[in-house]
Formats: C-alpha cells, structure tokens, sequence
C-alpha cells in the first residue's frame, strides 16, 4: 500500500479536481448564496440584508403559495406519466422493431433538441394560435370540427406542450435500458408457457425499470421547475411555482422569498426522488 | 408601466433577463468593490473618449437616430437593450455594467433615485429642455428634473375590434362583459392589471388601502373566466388583428401600429381612469462618458430627432418643438392627441414602495384563481 496508494490517490485528486472546482465554484457556491439569501431579509428596491429570518419559509405555507406548488407538482407527475405512457411504447417499437432503422429513429427523437425549447414553444403559439390558426384550419378542412376551436392558452395546451417537450429525456433512456435487454430470457419465457402480456409484465418491463425510473426522473425534475411553457402556451393564466420564482426575482423584488421558495423546490425534488427511488426502483431491481 | 414595448422577442428576454437576475445575484457580491472604484469616474477630468453605451429597450429608436448623431459628433455609439424595467434596476444593481444613458420608465425612475444609482444632471449642458412640454415635466417621480428627462410617453387602454362590437364608449366595462367572453386579453403585469381594476372602482391606481386593494382582487377574479389570457402589450396587438381578441389591453404604441394597418380596429382611453406613463433618458452613476450621454440626451430631445423618434415608435412626444413635424397619419389616429379632458382623467403609476408586494400578491391570487 503506502506510496503506491499515495500516488494513485494524487492522481484521482488530479482527475478530480477540475471537476470539484468547477462544481464548487458554479454549483454548490451559487446554492450556498441562494440557502443564505433565503433566510435573509428583502430589501424594498431589491437586495437583501444577510441574517436569521424564517418568516420566508413560513410565507411558502400561506394557502395561496401552496396552491401553487401542489398544482405545480400535480402537472408535474401527469407529465411524467404521460411521457411514460406515450414514450415506452414508442422506446419497445425503436428497440425490437427498429431493425435497421434503429439509429435513424433515435436521431429523429432527438431532432428537436437542435432548435431552442423557446422557439418550439413560439412554434406552437403560431401552429395552434388564431380561428384562422394552422391547426384549425387543419381540423376543419378534415371535417373534424365545423367550427374554430380553442386550442391555447388552456390548461390543455399547457400539458400538450409539456409533453412535446419533455417525450425525447424519456424516450432516450428507456431505449439505452431496453436495448441491453437479453432476447434470450423473452423467448425462455415463452417457452416455459408465459403469454406475451405475462412475458411483458413479468420480464421485459421489470428489467426496463432503470430506464423507467432515469426517465422519469429526467422528467419530473425539469416539468416541476418549468416556466416558459405555462406563460407562452397557457397565457400566463396558470402559475406554476418556476413563473412564482421569476416573479419574486424580478417585479417583486422580493429575493428573500424567491430563494426560500427554490430552496423548498428543491427540498421538495430531492424527497420525491428519493422516495420514488426507494418505493419503485430499489425493490424492483432487487426482484431482478 | 411600459413593460414590453415593441419587443415582439418579449418573453425571450423575459427568460434572459431571468438567467441576468439569476447571474447578477451571484456578482452582487464579487463586484461590490468594483462599483465603487468606478462610481468616482463619473467626474474625472480631462477629454472623454469618443464612446456612448446606450441601454434601452428593444426596437425604440428611430434607424437614422444614432447613426446621425454619430456623424454629428464623431462619438461611438453601442447600444444594448432590456426587456423589462426590472432586468434594467437588476443589471445596474450588480453594478459595473459600463452603461452610460438608460430610458427607465417613471416609477422606475423614483426607485433608482431612492436606490441612489442615479448621477443628477446638468441641466446647462441639455439646453434642448426647452423643448419638453410643461405637461411632462415635473412629475411625481422626479419633481425637479434633477435625475430624467422624457424620452417618450403613452397611454395603456384598450384595443378592439370596431367592425365586430360597432362603437364603444370609452370604459373599462368592455373588458368585463360575458358577451366578449374568450376575446379579451389583459396585460401580464402586477401593476396595468390591478390598476385597470382599480380605475374601474374610481380608486386610484397607487392605492395602498386594504379593502380597495381586496375590492380590486374580486374585481379581477371575476373577470378571469372571460379572458383568453393575460399576455405582453406586443402579442394583444397582433391578436386583435387577427382576430383571435375582440378587446386587448395594450400600450397606446401598439395600439396605433395596429390602427394604422387596419381600419376595422379602434383604440379607446377608457373613463374614469387610465394609465399614462413616461419613459426617461437617465445617467447611471459610474457613467464612463457623462459628456458624452448630456450631448446624447440633449440631442435626442432636438425637434427634428424628436419627432423621427416617435413617428418610428408610434409612441406619443413629450417634445412640443416636434409635434409640428409628427406624421399626419400618426396624428390623426384616434388617442393620438388628447384633449385636455382626456389629459386630466390619466393617472401616472408611481412606486408605492413596500406595498410593491400587495400587488403581487394579488395579480399571484388572480392568476392562480
């Protein structure tokens, strides 16, 4: 042991250490500054005087702000589940049917990551905008309606757009989890008498379940602090606790309660996940 | 309350001006010493070099403005631009941002000047003063001139559709008919909103009274049901004209951007109240050029560059030495020039400190309704 483990540890801390810094300095100092600023208090003109003041944390209780981050949380898991109802079927299709095509499929899934989230969401307010809008006219030119409908600036629209955005975080690891599925156990099931819903159930979705579990979490994290979506797409009718944050920071002006509110996200995240993690992940993967 | 102007990028900024607030919160800190040493470099002596940062919002000057005044005086200018009076008040609060001349809007104004980021002005060097017209001088926000002059002024009222609701008398009762219900659209802004509740009552828009304050909470939860959202003045304009709003409330320059490419379209001051607001030149302390930026000022404020701003903007001049030089087209909108019983039922949205919060209390209780 002794000076060949000293060296292999100056070479770990070599190979750490940019990375430490980086986080230390871009990561972990800004939350420190936002945990300090949240028992701070606000200055009228903005700014904050450093101190002890938990009342920010106790304003977060106020039945008006808790309204908003239970309605936050709840657009947050229909997201995911959405994205997992409509993303894994697509996820097993690429997988197992993709053949040749596997590749090609997965770079369409990630296509629209090489626009900006901002001008896709603008692309809907025009696609789904106006009784002269695309979509209507669309719909009424297959007889689908006979009338324009209200399609944004719904609550609706709001989830529509949520889904669009957050479908490919998770496509994209439930088709790295499938991928490295073993054909083999599919067919042994089937021989020992299990139905495909049985083999499904049983042994494919099982073994998917740490794709199941980075894609959700890939996706309820982002949705739960999202704020753009909710202003361009539901007409700023619906607050979300991203758009309550943006407004403390900037018209506001309260900094104190903005930071006590992301510190609370953030609290919040991290129990869900660590919950979810527990209660799902954890005891599935042991099944396996 | 001048929120978006003729930013059509309105909500792109609003993200980055977020990410600033989010940056600026960080450097509060890191650039604390740095304020300080440039704040003393305002009244150095000596020549100042030929440069101008000029920070305003987006697409409110003219195409000929600064490069005219470029060859007039040899000076450079490079222009950066906001989105909201907040990104501007958050930017100049992390301090050391190098800008010479800001266009704040009037209760911005004041809370600078409380903030004490504001170099007062000389007036010996803005001669051109003279043109500004008494209406807009000496408002509550700066009672003496000392801080800001006028850059430009409008109205905030209501937008509609005259073909499909025929001629409407100037109210705000439009704006809460069920008939119009799914066509209207409110401004997204803690102050418009309420203030248009509150004008609607007969209380005015700086009330920091209670039950007035709660009275104005009922009013908008009412309405919410009947409007199609709440969005900047800059996406109302192209709605109405498209049809997609009947009524949308909007910023007096949208409002003739729209009347002038379509006849079918009117724009109404309503009664008892509505909003006026001014946009101001202002010097931020620490300006590397103040010379420069009282020559800047005082040129903007010269007739003829008066007058080119605002039949570029739509947006109203408080400069009377332009008005003769004001596009007829523009002039004879309707809204454009204001008799003086119109004048005097405009009220100025001023800062009302501590009870900011009450207003955004109560726009989060509406919204979330």
């Amino acid at each position: 042991m002794g000076k060949e483990g000293r060296s292999w540890t100056l070479r770990l801390a070599g190979l750490l250490a940019p990375v430490t810094v980086w986080l230390g300095l871009f990561f972990l100092v800004p939350l420190l500054f936002i945990l300090a600023y949240s028992f701070g208090t606000s200055g009228v003109y903005g700014g904050i005087t450093l101190g002890f003041n938990p009342s920010n944390y106790l304003k977060v209780f106020d039945p008006l702000y808790l309204e908003i981050i239970i309605r936050t949380f709840v657009i947050a898991l229909l997201n995911t589940f959405l994205c997992l109802l409509i993303g894994y079927p697509l996820a097993y299709f690429i997988t197992f049917k993709g053949g040749r095509h596997k590749h090609t499929l997965i770079l369409l899934v990630m296509i629209p990551f090489w626009t900006s989230l901002l001008l896709r969401a603008y692309a809907w307010v025009v696609i789904l905008g106006g009784d002269n809008g695309i979509a209507n006219r669309v719909l009424q030119f297959l007889h689908i309606t006979d009338h324009p409908l209200t399609l944004i600036f719904t609550p609706q629209a709001v989830m529509m757009g949520m889904v669009y955005s957050y479908l490919p975080f998770m496509i994209l690891p439930l088709y790295a989890a499938l991928e490295k599925f073993d054909w083999r156990l599919k067919e042994a099931a089937q021989d020992l008498g299990a139905s495909r819903w049985h083999t499904f159930w049983r042994v494919t979705f099982p073994l998917s379940m740490p794709g199941v579990i980075a894609g959700s979490i890939l996706v309820f994290i982002p949705s739960a602090g999202e704020f753009v979506i909710p202003n361009l797409l539901g007409g700023a009718r619906t607050m979300m606790v991203g758009n309550l944050i943006q407004q403390q920071f900037l018209s506001a002006r309260d900094w104190a309660f903005g930071s006590a509110l992301a510190v609370m996200l953030a609290v919040l995240l991290v129990g869900a996940i660590m919950f979810y993690v527990r209660r799902v992940g954890a005891e599935k993967l042991e099944e396996v | 309350m001048a929120g978006e102007k003729r930013i059509s990028r309105g909500d792109f900024l609003k993200v980055v001006g977020a990410g600033a607030v989010a940056g600026s919160t960080l450097s509060v800190l890191a650039c604390q010493p740095n304020t300080t040493a440039q704040s003393s470099g305002g009244g150095g002596g000596g020549p100042e070099e030929k440069a101008l940062n000029f920070y305003n919002w987006g697409d409110y000057v003219a195409k000929s403005t600064i490069p005219d005044f470029e060859k007039q005086t040899g000076i450079k200018v490079t222009q950066d631009f906001y989105g909201s009076n907040e990104e501007l008040l958050a930017k100049l609060q992390a301090g050391g941002t190098g800008y010479d001349v800001i266009v704040p809007s009037d209760y911005m104004i004041s809370i600078m000047i409380k903030s004490d980021i504001l170099e007062p002005l000389d007036m010996s060097k803005i001669p051109n003063f003279k043109n500004v017209g008494d209406n807009y001088k000496g408002l509550p926000y700066d009672p003496k001139n000392e801080y800001s002059v006028p850059y430009q002024w409008g109205t905030t009222g209501i937008l509609y559709n005259k073909k499909v609701l025929g001629t409407l008398e100037p109210s705000w009762d439009p704006m809460w008919d069920p008939a119009n219900k799914g066509k209207i659209g409110m401004l997204n802004d803690e102050r418009e909103t309420p203030g248009a509740a509150l004008y609607k009552l007969g209380y005015s828009v700086n009330t920091t009274n209670k039950e007035q304050l709660d009275e104005a909470e009922a009013e908008l939860k009412k309405q919410k049901p009947l409007l199609r959202g709440y969005f900047d003045s800059t996406q109302n304009r192209p709605s109405v004209v498209n049809g997609d709003l009947l009524l949308g409330h909007v910023f007096s320059g949208d409002a003739f951007l729209a009347l002038s490419q379509d006849e079918d379209l009117y724009y109404i001051i309503p009664k008892p109240a509505a909003t006026r607001w001014t946009d101001n030149m202002a010097i931020p302390k620490g300006a590397e050029h103040p010379d420069n930026a009282h020559k800047f000022i005082n040129y903007i404020l010269g007739a003829k560059t008066g007058a080119e701003l605002s039949n570029y903007t739509y947006y109203n001049t408080p400069n009377e030495a332009a008005l003769p030089m004001i596009d007829d087209a523009l002039k004879n909108l309707p809204g454009y020039q204001l008799g003086p019983s119109v004048f005097e039922r405009l009220q100025i949205i001023q800062d009302v400190g501590k009870a900011t919060r009450e207003y955004s209390t109560l726009f989060t209780a509406v919204k979330s309704a």
